[in-house]
């Protein structure tokens, strides 16, 4: 506010700033996503601007163009933006109800975050797509997304684990790996015109 | 937001009162506060003024004090807590028993009170019900498929809990609805078996096999269950029987029927109205509006019957 009085002729002083700290933390929680180790930035400073973006940008990508094909292969935005926020929302209640001593936001904001290699894995999936279709396209695809798949899972055990008593992470983790199957299974069987 | 406290060794309406009061006090305490601020400085004037306020409060007190205390019972998830309370080892050697039946019926077999291995074993029911439409190469939108095959799954679970759960109260058995669930929670794990494999292999002589031994053992284990829990042949017989058929008939509908149903809503959906359960071909010739039928029917039904009758 101060720096607004200061320099009234300038109207982009104050909020920027706030905006590119906003920025700058979402960044750095991806790398964190991207290279996981035990941390608690994730933890610590949770904010579902990521997860948002990330719903948002797969949603739009499994949207196909035409409504009024009988082969549609894509689903609605709203029914992928359903699925993941209440799958996350199902594991943080299971999470919960098994003893963990994580908020309820904090899980959903991990759960988020880590679908950042799906994003990734539906990107290249759409790229190759673009190529001639065929087993190899398929194989291509099937690969990249099980290695996304498998680096989602391990990123959010990696956060996620820590908050559980030890001897019942499996029965935290299961929930979240069916969850993951989920999403890669839509990513892998979507096919555009 | 603040981690919620450990209720373990309370129960929960305890809890919810102790918050209940704990907050009161705090508000009591803040509302007091102003209400001396106020009063010293409107004087008489302010008065009327802060009688009328006080009862304003008052009433907007007890309002809000009834709803969060309803709140703090219903929405409180801690209810939940005791049914979760497991560990890895005892899932692993619950869900290896739901495949074997035990013949002791003399006396009331044990059922696990739990709900984390029944939901479990729903959720992988529907990520293998989706794996299966993508070997089986229907090309749907992905979309309705899930809201139908989790609705195909929970409504399995809970509606025939809830039916043979009845069906107990009428034939004197000795269960509760939570044991239920868990049992027929953890019969899915068969289920599971015979679709993760038959849908990778599609052989249908390989699926009868498994139908009858995986299905038939973990049919025959909740059977046995619910016979030692029974008094009476009768009784036992048409809890039983409701409960057999209805188990092994859902692995039977799981396996042929799930494609056709699918196809069949969407077909409803946007093309050609064909009711999903006839079995009529694709490719049917349009409806003539002058074969007896006035033009405005838009019935899906009356017209594939129309079809029906138009094509004898």
């Amino acid at each position: 506010m101060a720096e607004a009085a200061e320099s009234p002729g300038d109207p982009g002083t104050a909020s920027p700033r706030p905006l590119m700290r906003d920025l700058k933390a979402v960044g750095k929680k991806f790398m964190h996503v991207l290279y996981p180790r035990r941390s608690n930035t994730l933890l610590r400073d949770w904010d579902l601007w990521g997860p948002l973006i990330l719903c948002v940008t797969l949603a739009l990508m499994l949207q196909k163009g035409s409504v009024d094909n009988e082969k549609d292969g894509g689903p609605q935005f709203a029914e992928v933006f359903v699925i993941v926020w209440f799958g996350a929302v199902t594991i943080t209640l299971n999470s919960k109800l098994l003893g963990g001593n994580i908020s309820f936001f904090q899980s959903l904001c991990v759960l988020g975050y880590c679908i950042l290699p799906l994003t990734v894995a539906m990107l290249i999936c759409r790229l190759v797509l673009l190529a001639e279709a065929g087993p190899v396209n398929f194989m291509v695809r099937l690969f990249v997304v099980i290695v996304m798949f498998a680096w989602s899972v391990v990123a959010s055990t990696a956060f996620l684990a820590d908050s559980q008593p030890p001897n019942r992470k499996v029965l935290a983790v299961y929930p979240v790996f069916l969850f993951y199957f989920i999403i890669s299974w839509m990513i892998l069987t979507f096919t555009p015109e | 937001m603040e981690n919620m406290d450990d209720t373990s060794g309370s129960s929960f309406e305890d809890m919810g009162e102790l918050h209940q009061r704990l907050r009161e006090e705090e508000v009591d305490a803040d509302a007091a506060a102003a209400e001396e601020e106020d009063g010293e400085f409107l004087g008489m004037k302010g008065f009327k003024g802060q009688l009328s306020r006080q009862v304003a409060d008052q009433m907007w007190q007890a309002g809000k004090r009834q709803a969060s205390r309803a709140f703090s019972l219903y929405a409180n998830i801690d209810i939940l807590r005791p049914y979760f309370d497991v560990e890895p080892a005892q899932v692993r050697s619950r869900l290896l028993e739901s495949m074997i039946p035990i013949k002791m019926v003399n006396f009331p077999q044990k059922i696990a009170g739990e709900l984390y291995g029944p939901l479990m074993l729903v959720f992988t029911l529907v990520a293998i019900l989706l794996h299966g439409m993508k070997t089986s190469d229907t090309i749907i939108r992905e979309g309705t498929l899930m809201g139908t095959a989790i609705g195909t799954c929970f409504g399995y679970w809970l509606g025939v809990s809830s039916f043979i759960y009845f069906l107990a109260y009428l034939c004197n058995a000795q269960i509760t609805m939570l044991q239920m669930l868990a049992l027929l929670g953890y019969g899915l794990f068969g289920h599971c078996i015979v679709l993760f494999i038959t849908y990778n292999i599609h052989l249908h002589a390989l699926f009868y096999l498994f139908w009858l031994l995986v299905g038939g053992l973990s049919t025959l284990r909740m059977v046995a269950v619910l016979v030692s829990r029974t008094v009476g042949p009768t009784q036992r017989l048409l809890l039983c029987g409701t409960l057999a058929a209805l188990h092994m008939l859902f692995l039977l509908y799981l396996h042929f029927a799930y494609h056709k149903v699918v196809e069949g809503i969407l077909d409803t959906l946007e093309g050609p109205n064909i009711p999903p359960i006839q079995r009529v071909p694709r490719d049917i010739p349009a409806v003539v509006p002058a074969a007896r039928l006035p033009a405005t029917v838009l019935n899906a039904t009356a017209k594939a019957v129309a079809v029906t009758l138009q094509s004898h």
